[in-house]
């Protein structure tokens, strides 16, 4: 069985997709930053945020819906922000009684609490975006022209190349354990053997998981050490930016930018 | 997400920039000093080791043993690859699963990858460094002291990041100390001891198999006592940190109030345009229906058009 369906590239002939990767990984950079800038209870600023969000989206041929929905699972920690609404003094808006205690929901709190959820998933589709509409090879440039250091470049670019090996020998593990009835997830069966004994299992499982990385690893390095490998890293010089990516960028770095500062100047 | 089964990865939006610039600022100096010295202890041996170890670590993540119910543990793995690979190297591969992650994955944000890197690679390493070495020192050549090491480095790492991201969340005013702190630590806890019996299990796996592997970080990497001593501020602060603020969630309040002051909600320019939302419309609710009218007029222009020229392109 082969994971690809970890990969969240999908591929489309939208101007997204073709626009440089280092453009993309800079504004999506931008944006989330703007998103961050942004005032509590700047209503207009955030319906912006998201107008342009959703227009990136049409425009990308991802499907609103596909994006929406990946969305939606980095939600679950909008919990830690909770509290906001009960803990930040103002008008009650409504109490909740909970035992001895009566919470109290305050307009500020709530206003908040919203603007962080918000926030949090305007930034959230960004992120998908440009996972979707860049293959990894292309992000890898990206940082190389962001200046991260080529040893860690080099790292993520390996680590990405076996990932999905590992994945596997990962999913291959825990199906050996499952045919052994060693894990029982769904609620009402009875796992087998102690706590104690199942994490040891677990525990193994990442040991010898472990192991085959390392003696991969080995292999690797024999199998480049027989390519030319010397301890030297060497990649293509990047490529020049083409002027509409280059006018792409200063377009909407300027935009965001006059969100931010109208977001200054009335909230 | 499906592969994050810790509550650690802070999304966007919930730090406030403040304390992400700060903390991006020290994630950059400690990985750029880590490269340096991984550039020179290690050989060219270790490039694809760490790039293949880090896959592992993103793997090993998603194995899980069942814990009763519906719930399961899950392995982290700082602990585990700050004894087998040493700290530095750790650092390294820890900054590469945690930046796939959110560069890919969406687990945890870009503006916060800084703080995420700093809590889960340098926070986790520095005190499961402290940790196991401790506990080693302490027990000798013994198989049960690299268990008992492993564990107790394990649990510590998982919870001394625990509290510092209920830290960060309080000083960015996202949620109050007295809820944060102790509701993250307190769940930690529990995962903690989760990640210890994975660790310990694949420990003893790994010792019974390659035995070479922890005689091999015997002799300690260079720097290792800057490490172990980083280490040990860091658990101590957090660890005395975190209860006082939580006890005294008002003194925190304040620095979140001095800290926060980028993105709360007025800043010194409200009191010299008060009441003035956009140039000419005084009225809020106004500016916001604008927006809306606006944003809507935005999508739907950008819609007609993706569709217009998707029909131009079929039919020629």
């Amino acid at each position: 069985m082969h994971i690809h369906f970890l990969d969240p590239y999908r591929e489309r002939s939208s101007p997204i997709h073709a626009l440089d990767p280092r453009v993309k990984l800079v504004l999506t950079l931008a944006f989330i930053l703007t998103a961050a800038l942004t005032p509590v209870g700047a209503w207009p600023l955030f319906i912006l945020l998201f107008a342009i969000i959703l227009s990136v989206e049409i425009i990308s041929e991802l499907g609103v819906l596909y994006v929406l929905k990946r969305a939606a699972l980095a939600l679950p920690f909008v919990l830690a922000a909770l509290p906001a609404i009960f803990t930040i003094p103002g008008d009650t808006l409504f109490s909740l009684p909970v035992g001895p205690w009566v919470l109290r929901a305050s307009i500020p709190g709530l206003e908040r609490f919203a603007s962080i959820a918000l926030k949090s998933w305007v930034s959230v589709q960004a992120g998908i975006l440009l996972a979707a509409s860049t293959p990894f090879p292309d992000l890898l440039l990206a940082m190389r022209a962001l200046r991260i250091p080529r040893l860690l470049v080099t790292i993520f670019g390996l680590m990405w190349r076996y990932l999905f090996v590992l994945v596997d020998e990962a999913l291959r593990l825990m199906r050996a354990r499952a045919a052994r009835s060693g894990l029982a997830d769904q609620p009402g069966l009875k796992p087998g053997g102690s706590l104690v004994w199942r994490a040891r299992v677990a525990g193994g499982m990442a040991g010898s998981l472990f192991l085959r990385a390392f003696e991969r690893s080995d292999r690797i390095y024999m199998a480049m050490l027989a390519r030319g490998y010397d301890g030297e890293v060497r990649s293509m010089p990047l490529p020049a930016l083409r002027p509409w990516h280059a006018l792409a960028l200063v377009i909407v770095l300027s935009v965001l930018l006059l969100l931010l500062v109208m977001g200054f100047l009335f909230w | 997400m499906l592969l994050s089964p810790l509550p650690m990865h802070i999304p966007d939006g919930f730090l406030s920039v403040a304390v992400s610039l700060i903390l991006w600022f020290a994630t950059i100096l400690v990985v750029a000093y880590a490269l340096k010295r991984v550039g020179e202890d290690l050989g060219e041996r270790q490039v694809p080791m760490m790039g293949v170890l880090a896959a592992a670590i993103f793997a090993g993540q998603m194995l899980n043993f069942t814990v009763a119910g519906g719930t399961s543990g899950h392995l982290m793995g700082a602990a585990i690859a700050t004894i087998l690979l040493g700290p530095w190297a750790a650092i390294l591969v820890l900054t590469c699963v945690v930046g796939i992650q959110a560069l890919i994955f969406q687990d945890g944000g870009l503006l916060v990858l800084g703080a995420n890197i700093f809590n889960m690679g340098i926070v986790g390493t520095a005190v499961a460094y402290m940790a196991y070495h401790t506990v080693r020192r302490l027990t000798g050549e013994r198989l049960w002291g690299i268990l008992v090491g492993g564990f107790v480095a394990a649990w510590l790492s998982i919870e001394i990041a625990a509290l510092g991201v209920g830290l960060q969340l309080a000083i960015s005013g996202i949620s109050p100390a007295n809820i944060a702190i102790p509701a993250m630590g307190g769940i930690h806890a529990l995962i903690g001891i989760g990640e210890g019996l994975i660790t310990v299990g694949a420990l003893a796996f790994l010792y019974s198999a390659r035995r070479d592997l922890f005689q091999a970080n015997q002799a300690g990497p260079v720097g290792g006592k800057t490490v172990w001593v980083g280490g040990l501020l860091i658990a101590l602060v957090l660890a005395v940190a975190s209860p006082l603020a939580s006890a005294h969630p008002d003194g925190l309040e304040w620095v979140a109030e001095q800290k926060g002051f980028l993105d709360a909600a007025q800043g010194p320019l409200y009191n010299i345009i008060p009441d003035y939302v956009l140039p000419g419309i005084s009225n809020e609710a106004l500016a916001t229906i604008l927006a809306g009218i606006v944003g809507t007029l935005i999508v739907f222009a950008v819609g007609l058009l993706v569709a217009y020229s998707r029909r131009r392109v079929q039919t020629s």
